[in-house]
Parts: structure tokens; sequence; C-alpha cells
């Protein structure tokens, strides 16, 4: 084995030029899908953070009595999903809509009698959290006969789900064109390599060399191309994106936009990608070229 | 059957034809080589001596006909194990075919590497066929910048590190001066002494006079006339 990484170690220096463009490709390849990647599990991230904000106002018939406000936060309560109820008076919600309206309050006070209903804030478990689950529970808690209506951004969340599963569409076309594309480019800079080279393989032949001795070597330099390429396509966005959020937390507000780079999990799957392609090139101009 | 008629056949050639197109380069070939022959292949220039070697080691398959190298039958021969035949033979060709981009030394142990000798071993059975032919000064050189006669010599350490059954040799003296063809003819000898089978094709007269030594002639691709040497 130390041989055949020697004779891998020489090909490459061999064919310092080659190297270069094939090791260059893969890196700007990866570093383009990784980065797509990484906006897409970024926005996924942040639509997650928002959603955990997600509440229904549960607005109740008006006049009802305590015992039946009561049985009603039981019942809401008592609908998966939901995590709690907090009871909001009308005089309560008034109160909090004059301090948010200061100036115009005055408008307020002439009212002869608080028109606002009385209300349930809920807030939600994490796993009701996507468009679908929170229908249903809207649903269960509007056949309730103490409630009037439920409030929440439905169509809104629709959207941008239906937006995310665009993304990620997108996501994973881009993703396995990047892929074709690099197995592609690899395979061919090896064909380069052999053709360059079919005499000395050829003389190996006659000496009684067999196939799988002369391949080795080409493949441990495809997949060392491929994964100094990985590493390279990843180290440039890492640090791209180091950059770019340095920029972004002085002005935006952190919380709302937490960004993260990939998992240390995701590197490793994304780095034995890169190997899989330098390998896969590999295997496409070698299987081709010893049929010869 | 016939098997146990030629035990000691190494080779066996059956009405063996080798066309190119329409032209026949060899015909009606029929041979048996023994074990630790010295044969000579002659015959003019064109008449097929290298298309037969090529035949032995497959590196042309032939139109025609039966050839069994060492039990193994090259007609109907499972492409997997063309290697393992092409290790039966140590090869000196007439361009010598060494890698140009292989140092001298690289150049033999590839040999033994291709075989999976140990790294220890090769080292070892390298360096002492280099300092048999006279060549270990050379050993980090290029081929490039050695001399025909020194190319040659290196092309035959080549041919017998992997300790060959057959040797075959395709104009071995073909562009070296008198001393230098004897360098080389005394290694072929010496081989053939430890019990190995030469194949020579050749015209050099100097080389074909060596006593004992079975001589076939060829003309325009068949056997024209076959003799043995007497005793020098
Ligand atoms: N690859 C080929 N394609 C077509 N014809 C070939 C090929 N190889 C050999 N021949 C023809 O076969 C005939 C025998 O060639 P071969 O090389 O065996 O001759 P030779 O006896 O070795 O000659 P020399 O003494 O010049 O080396 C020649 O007429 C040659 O032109
Ligand atoms: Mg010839």
């Amino acid at each position: 084995m130390k041989l055949y990484f020697q004779r891998a170690i020489k090909d490459i220096r061999d064919n310092v030029f080659l190297t270069g463009v094939t090791v260059t490709t893969i890196a700007l390849s990866i570093l383009i899908a990784a980065a797509f990647a990484l906006f897409f599990t970024n926005t996924q991230n942040v639509i997650n953070v928002w959603q955990q904000d997600i509440r229904m106002m549960v607005y109740l018939n008006p006049d009802l009595s305590q015992a039946a406000r009561l049985d009603t936060k039981f019942r809401l309560e008592a609908i998966a999903g939901v995590r709690e109820a907090v009871y909001i008076s009308k005089t309560h919600a008034m109160k909090q809509l004059k301090s948010q309206m200061q100036h115009h309050s005055a408008l307020l006070d002439s009212l002869k009698k608080n028109p606002l209903p009385d209300a349930f804030e809920v807030s939600l478990n994490v796993s009701a959290r996507n468009s679908s689950d929170l229908q249903s529970v809207a649903e269960s808690i509007e056949s309730l006969n103490t409630v009037n209506e439920v409030e929440y951004g439905r169509q809104w969340i629709q959207r941008f789900n239906g937006l995310i599963n665009l993304f990620s569409l997108a996501g994973y076309a881009i993703g396995g064109l990047f892929f074709l594309a690099t197995v592609f480019i690899i395979a061919n800079t090896i064909r380069l390599m052999l053709y360059s080279r079919r005499d000395e393989i050829e003389i190996m032949r006659l000496v009684g060399a067999t196939d799988r001795f002369i391949k080795i070597p080409f493949y441990l330099g495809g997949m060392l191309q491929g994964a100094t390429g990985t590493l390279i396509g990843l180290g440039v966005l890492f640090f791209g994106f180091l950059s770019i959020t340095a920029h972004f937390q002085q002005s935006v507000n952190s919380n709302l936009l937490e960004l993260s780079f990939f998992s240390p999990t995701v590197c490793l799957a994304i780095f034995t990608g890169g190997i899989l392609v330098g390998w896969l090139g590999c295997l496409v101009s070698l299987t081709q070229f010893m049929k010869e | 059957m016939t098997e146990s008629l030629s035990n000691d056949a190494i080779i066996r050639m059956f009405h063996v034809q080798k066309r190119y197109g329409v032209k026949c380069a060899l015909q009606d070939i029929s041979l048996d080589i023994y074990k630790n022959d010295y044969l000579f292949i002659t015959g003019p220039s064109g008449a097929g001596k290298t298309t037969l070697l090529r035949l032995l080691y497959l590196g042309e398959t032939g139109s025609q006909g039966q050839i069994v190298v060492d039990g193994m039958n090259l007609s109907r021969m499972n492409k997997k194990r063309i290697p393992r035949l092409r290790r039966k033979f140590g090869i000196i060709f007439q361009d010598y075919k060494l890698i140009p981009a292989k140092t001298v030394y690289e150049n033999v142990a590839l040999v033994l590497e291709a075989s999976g000798c140990k790294q220890r071993l090769v080292l070892k059975k390298a360096n002492s066929v280099l300092r048999a032919v006279g060549m270990a000064d050379r050993m980090r050189a290029l081929p490039a910048s050695l001399s025909g006669g020194e190319q040659q010599r290196v092309a035959v350490a080549r041919a017998m590190v992997g300790d060959p059954k057959i040797i075959l040799a395709d104009e071995p003296t073909g562009s070296l001066d008198e001393a230098s063809s004897s360098v080389i003819i005394n290694f072929l000898d010496s081989l053939h002494s430890r019990g190995t089978t030469v194949i020579i094709a050749t015209h050099d007269k100097q080389l074909l006079r060596k006593s004992n030594a079975r001589v076939i002639q060829l003309r325009e691709g068949r056997i024209w006339k076959t003799h043995i040497n007497p005793d020098g």
C-alpha cells in the first residue's frame, strides 16, 4: 500500500498542472454547492426560530361565566399540540392596547363599552409547528362551543413552507448537477493523464503487471485530489462565512439571525462526498481506458 | 493424450496462423519448444520473427491454430490471466521498451513490484541483477541518458529479475558492437545453464553459430528449415 501511495504521489508531482486544474475545479464545485447548502440550512434555522414564536389567539364568545372560562382552558390544554393557554381578559387587552397607542389613548377612553373579546393566548409544542398540524389544532379549537374565532398567521406560514420546499428542491438539483459535473471533469483529467502515459501502461502490462496494480495509484490520486479539493472548497467557504457573519452580527439583531456553519458531521459527509467524487471520476475513465 | 507425449515441451504451437488484414505474417507454424531449449528463430526481415514471439506472450492473438505455454492454452484463456502468462517470460524487446519516466532501478524493480514482492526483496534482487549486468552505478539514471548498449543491458536485467521460466529476446544484439553483444550473450548463456528456456529472434550470423542450439529459419511466414548446430 505504501508503494501505491508513493506512485500516486509521484504521478501527482509529475502532473502538477493537471492536478492543479482538477483540484481547483473540485474546490470550486464544492464551494458553490456547499455555499448553497449553507444558505439553505441557515434559512431553515431562522424559520425554525420564528416558528417557535407561533401562537394562536383564541377569541371567546362574549359573556362567559368564570366556570365556562376555566372549562375552556382545560379543554384547550387537552388538545394535542397545545402547550399552554394563557387567559387574557378584555380589560387587560384594553390596557395593553392603550399603552401601545399612547397619544391616541384618549380615543379609546371615549368608548362606553369595551369592545374587545376575552381571549386565550395558546402556545404550541415544537412538534405541532408545521403548517398542516397547525391547521388541525386550529380546527379542534374552533370546534369548542365557547370559542368564537381562532387567529394565526396560517397563510404566511404556508407560503413560507412552500418557498423552503422549493429551495431545498433547487438545492438538491444544483448539488446533483455539480456532483455530475465534477465527476465528469475528474474523469477527463484522469483520462488525459492516462493518455499521456499509455506507453508506460502498455509496458507495465507487457512485463506482467495486473490491471489492479496499474489502476490503484490512479484511484488513490483521484481520491487524494477529491479530498484536497474538498478541503480547500470548505476552507474558503468557512472563512467567507466567518467574515460575513462578523459583518452581519454588527448590523442585525443577532438573536433573530443566528447563523451557523455546517456541523462537524455534515463537514465530514461533504469531505467523504469529495473523495467519492474523485473515486468515481477514476472509475469512469479507467474502465473506459483499460478496455482498449 | 498428447500431454504425456510432450512432458518436457514448455511451448507447443499447432498450425498457427497470424493475419494482418489480408496479409499473412505467419502461416501453418507447428513447433514444440522444450524446457531448457536454446532456440534461435531467424530469417530475413519481415519473415515473421517478432510476430511469432508476440503470439507467445499474447502481445498479439493468433488468427488460427493453438498455442499452449506451460500448460496455459492461449486461445481460450481468460483475459484476467494474461499477467500470469507474461510473468512466465522475461522479454527483451527489439526496441528495449524501457519506461522513459522511470529510473533504471525503477524500471527493473517494477517487474517485482507488479508480482507483489516485498519491498526488501525487490531492493535486493534489483540491485543484484543490475550489478550483474554492470549497471549498478547508473541505477538513478533515466533511460534517455544511457547509450544503446547500456539500455540493452538494463533490458536484460529487467527480463531476468523475475526469474522467468522462458527468456524471449528479439534482436538482443541488433545495434550493439561486438563487445557489448558478447556481454549480452554471456548473460543469456548463463541463464540457459541455470535451466531457463532461451528463445532468440535474430539474424546475427555470429550468434547463430552457437553450438548445440536449435535454429529455425522462417521465410515469408513459414518454417522453412530447422537444424541443430553441431556440438562445439
Ligand atoms: N501490427 C501490424 N500490422 C500489420 N502488419 C504487421 C504488423 N506487425 C507486423 N506486420 C507485418 O508482418 C510481417 C512480419 O513482421 P515481423 O515484425 O514479425 O517481422 P520480423 O521477422 O520481426 O522482421 P525484422 O527482422 O525486420 O524485425 C511483416 O510483413 C510486417 O509488415
Ligand atoms: Mg522483428
